[in-house]
């Protein structure tokens, strides 16, 4: 096992630390940027040499850059399937570069809110990602660390197609704004295809929370742009912070609201239920613990629950994931060690706060 | 990767969760063969996907007499059925060697666009930028005719009428 891993595991990322605008319904915001090197073969075109070459010159170009400092880098490709899918759970790389082969890294700052992948599917994926909903914020920050990379390397860019990426459906700005957002009520109200209709709308599509493929856990969503040509960065970053996710966030305090004046029983209910599960059960897969920590966090933020602490609880959405809970614990775990595992973790850390 | 639920024996490539008015949610998870027989597949094919898109783009292109099985880059030897199959491109230049076909994929898969008019290089200096800025600001204008915004109309049109001056 990795022994950086072994000390990035233990803390909290930044962006799970639940502070900022609207932070009560929207987990997170993140923005990644595809780029490639100029006159350098795309991918699935490319030698292990050329991935190697491509490699080095990317983690030259980012520990010259002025805007990331002291930057981790994690050789994906020498990392056993555990700390890759520790890195998948951060949101620190993709399942698929997880799963991929040949040369390929990650680098991240310590405290995880910027990262770049080398050689996913494009030869750099810049990431941002940041705690609440701030597009803003996160683009400008994003901006910054492509301009000052660009000062290093230049880029594929064409006259009338902009950022050429391998995939065509990513040509243009190769941006992709994604946020994460929490609806418990929404789901319990039976109205998530309001949220449907809103991304809809404006061709944002609307995921799990490990992106393309994967299923809605814990009444987590993530809504992401799927149009990057013919629309300025600046136009896309809007249609997030200012049309769809003000939206979808007053759908979800007016489904709280409604929840909390007619079927207060009901909320309350659900909320002291996974406090009952999550405080005794002996044996809990991820799944029913994050559906259980979904309810808990909805009864902090509508108020029918106190006394626990959401950081903790923040954290353990994380340390719950099987990765973590086995880095937690030292050790590989059969799936049925790790539901006892993880039981008996989350039990040790409610009883204490 | 599971085995799909009906035969029990290939594994399951269809996955269809079915959400239904009440909120319940029904799961299957099929081989390609059982989600056929089933009469799924129609379903699945509600939602555009690349590779289907390039399908269509092939088979209407044949159905105009064009052959694009010899249609291959010269700098990294892609060929376009390759591209087709696996979805991503070989190198920068197969937007050139698949120029026509690139191009209506990419207004069918970017709702119509056909230019860039986001971020330049800054090595590139600002040669794009007045070019970007005036097509932009023409879509702009367009947005806000439909909204019956003339006043915003007006204001777009003096900037696109100082861009082109410019």
């Amino acid at each position: 096992m990795n022994s950086t891993l072994d000390e990035v595991v233990r803390r909290p990322s930044e962006w799970l630390r639940g502070v900022g605008p609207m932070h009560d319904v929207v987990i997170s915001t993140r923005i990644r940027l595809a780029r490639n090197l100029r006159g350098y073969r795309f991918l699935p075109r490319a030698s292990n040499e050329t991935r190697e070459e491509i490699s080095e010159l990317v983690l030259a170009a980012v520990r010259r850059s002025a805007v990331l400092k002291d930057l981790i880098h994690i050789d994906v490709d020498r990392l056993d399937e555990l700390d890759r899918m520790l890195l998948v759970e951060r949101h620190l790389i993709s399942r698929q570069h997880a799963d991929g082969t040949g040369a390929r890294g990650v680098v991240f700052q310590p405290n995880e809110a910027a990262s770049i992948m080398i050689n996913e599917e494009d030869h750099l994926r810049i990431q941002v990602m940041r705690s609440g909903l701030q597009v803003e914020a996160a683009w400008e920050e994003i901006d910054a660390i492509d301009d000052s990379l660009e000062q290093q390397v230049d880029f594929e860019f064409h006259p009338q197609y902009g950022y050429l990426t391998a995939c065509p459906t990513n040509v243009g700005t190769g941006i992709r704004v994604s946020v994460m957002l929490h609806l418990p009520a929404l789901r319990l109200t039976n109205e998530l295809e309001k949220v449907g209709h809103a991304a809809r709308d404006l061709k944002l599509a609307v995921r799990g929370v490990h992106g393309e493929g994967t299923e809605a856990l814990g009444d987590f969503f993530q809504i992401s742009n799927q149009i990057t040509l013919g629309r300025s960065e600046a136009e896309i970053v809007d249609d997030f912070a200012r049309v769809v996710i003000p939206k979808i966030v007053d759908y979800e305090y007016a489904a709280r609201e409604a929840l909390l004046k007619n079927r207060l029983a009901a909320v309350d209910d659900k909320v002291w239920r996974a406090v009952g599960v999550l405080k005794n059960a002996r044996l809990i897969s991820s799944s029913e613990a994050m559906q259980y920590l979904s309810h808990v966090r909805m009864g902090l933020h509508t108020r029918r629950l106190t006394g626990i602490d959401l950081q903790t609880l923040n954290e353990l959405f994380l340390q719950v994931q099987p990765a973590h809970l086995q880095k937690l614990h030292g050790q590989r775990l059969s799936g049925e060690q790790r539901s006892i595992e993880r039981a008996a973790f989350i039990r040790a850390r409610l009883s204490t706060n | 990767m599971g085995l799909c639920e009906r035969c029990k024996k290939a594994k399951a490539t269809f996955h269809l969760t079915n959400i239904e008015r009440s909120g319940a949610r029904a799961e299957r998870h099929l081989c390609d063969k059982c989600a056929a027989e089933e009469g799924l597949l129609q379903t699945a094919k509600a939602t555009v996907d690349l590779n289907e898109l390039l399908e269509s783009f092939v088979a209407s292109s044949k159905a105009g007499g064009a052959d694009l099985t010899g249609l291959v880059c010269d700098q990294c030897g892609i060929s376009y059925v390759e591209f087709r199959n696996q979805g991503l491109l070989g190198c920068a230049n197969d937007y050139e060697a698949f120029k026509e076909q690139i191009a209506r994929l990419l207004e069918r898969t970017h709702d119509g666009a056909t230019h860039h008019t986001g971020k330049t290089p800054r090595s590139l200096g600002t040669a794009n930028k007045p070019q970007h800025d005036i097509r932009r600001l023409k879509r702009q204008l367009d947005e806000a005719v439909a909204a019956e915004d003339y006043e915003r109309a007006a204001d777009l049109r003096d900037r696109i009428r100082a861009l082109e001056g410019a």
